[in-house]
């Protein structure tokens, strides 16, 4: 847990970030009907998405580590990944839906995708939801984690699996491949993965900003 | 800051093969070329370096309250 407090992943992600926004917009990209230009969100919008997957999960490592432990500490930890991962989802639906508007004609066409990442999104406020309901702190902690652990593969299924098994428009969908041949060469790749890791890494930053913010509110409570 | 470095370099460090794509549709060729579109990258940038300053100075400030406690 002392990467925490250290510089260097923050700097890393920082600089990986500012080359997929030069590279993102200067490097060329298929030409593509429909989407034109914009096949550039990609390096924007589905990142989004991997800084959510990745503080969700980190969130239920912590949930189950708490459940075995009993230290609040790991508590905190999930619940502000929770936080900083709707943060995230929020902006990956918002760019999703501005994309879809140019795209597919409408910001919200009932799409099986959008429509589970939106119930997907509401069961993740529920969690937090239930957590402020319940005073008492171990509680609050042992139910809280036990409800994230079963959240997360469902949100799972519900972003991920679902959509696969029947028609949509978005692509990774209905037998339409997710970054296929089709649609994606080695020049988007090139900037796509790192900014996958970059944008993980920068909602973790965000992460443990939020976490250590919460466990200095945390200590001020507990020693007065 | 050697593992940085050779993180970024590693990361960085790759060749591309690419065929020429047909040139029947519409893209923001004529933006590019007449060097427009650095504008936007420079805006993002800009936008994005304000972000990072922010994100650092909090971090700056969280480390001195962790030291006070």
């Amino acid at each position: 847990m002392k990467f925490i407090y250290q510089t260097w992943w923050k700097v890393l992600a920082v600089v990986l970030i500012f080359y997929t926004l030069t590279a993102g917009f200067l490097i060329g990209v298929p030409r593509l009907p429909i989407l034109h230009e914009t096949i550039r969100n990609t390096y924007f919008h589905v990142p989004m998405w991997i800084a959510m997957f990745t503080v969700f999960t980190i969130s239920v490592i912590y949930s189950i580590k708490y459940l075995q432990s009993g230290k609040e500490e790991h508590d905190l930890i999930a619940v502000e990944c929770v936080n900083t991962g709707l943060f995230f989802f929020a902006l990956g639906l918002v760019t999703g839906m501005l994309w879809a508007k140019y795209a597919w004609g409408e910001y919200w066409s009932n799409d099986p995708k959008q429509n589970s990442a939106a119930i997907a999104f509401l069961l993740y406020c529920a969690y937090l939801v239930l957590r402020n309901s319940i005073d008492e702190e171990q509680k609050r902690g042992k139910i809280s984690a036990i409800y994230n652990i079963f959240a997360f593969p469902i949100m799972v299924v519900l972003i991920m699996v679902l959509p696969r098994l029947t028609d949509s428009l978005h692509p990774g969908n209905g037998g339409n491949p997710a970054f296929g041949k089709l649609d994606m060469d080695n020049r988007m790749r090139i900037v796509l993965y790192p900014a996958f890791i970059a944008w993980a890494l920068i909602a973790v930053w965000i992460a443990t900003l939020r976490y250590r913010i919460r466990l200095i509110e945390f200590k001020k409570n507990t020693i007065n | 800051m050697k593992k940085l470095i050779f993180l970024v370099a590693m990361l960085l460090s790759f060749v591309t093969v690419n065929a020429q794509p047909g040139s029947d549709i519409q893209m923001a060729d004529a933006l590019r070329t007449s060097g427009m579109i650095y504008v936007v990258v420079i805006t993002i940038v800009i936008i994005f370096t304000g972000l990072a300053i922010y994100l650092f100075s909090i971090d700056r400030r969280l480390k001195k309250i962790e030291k006070e406690n």
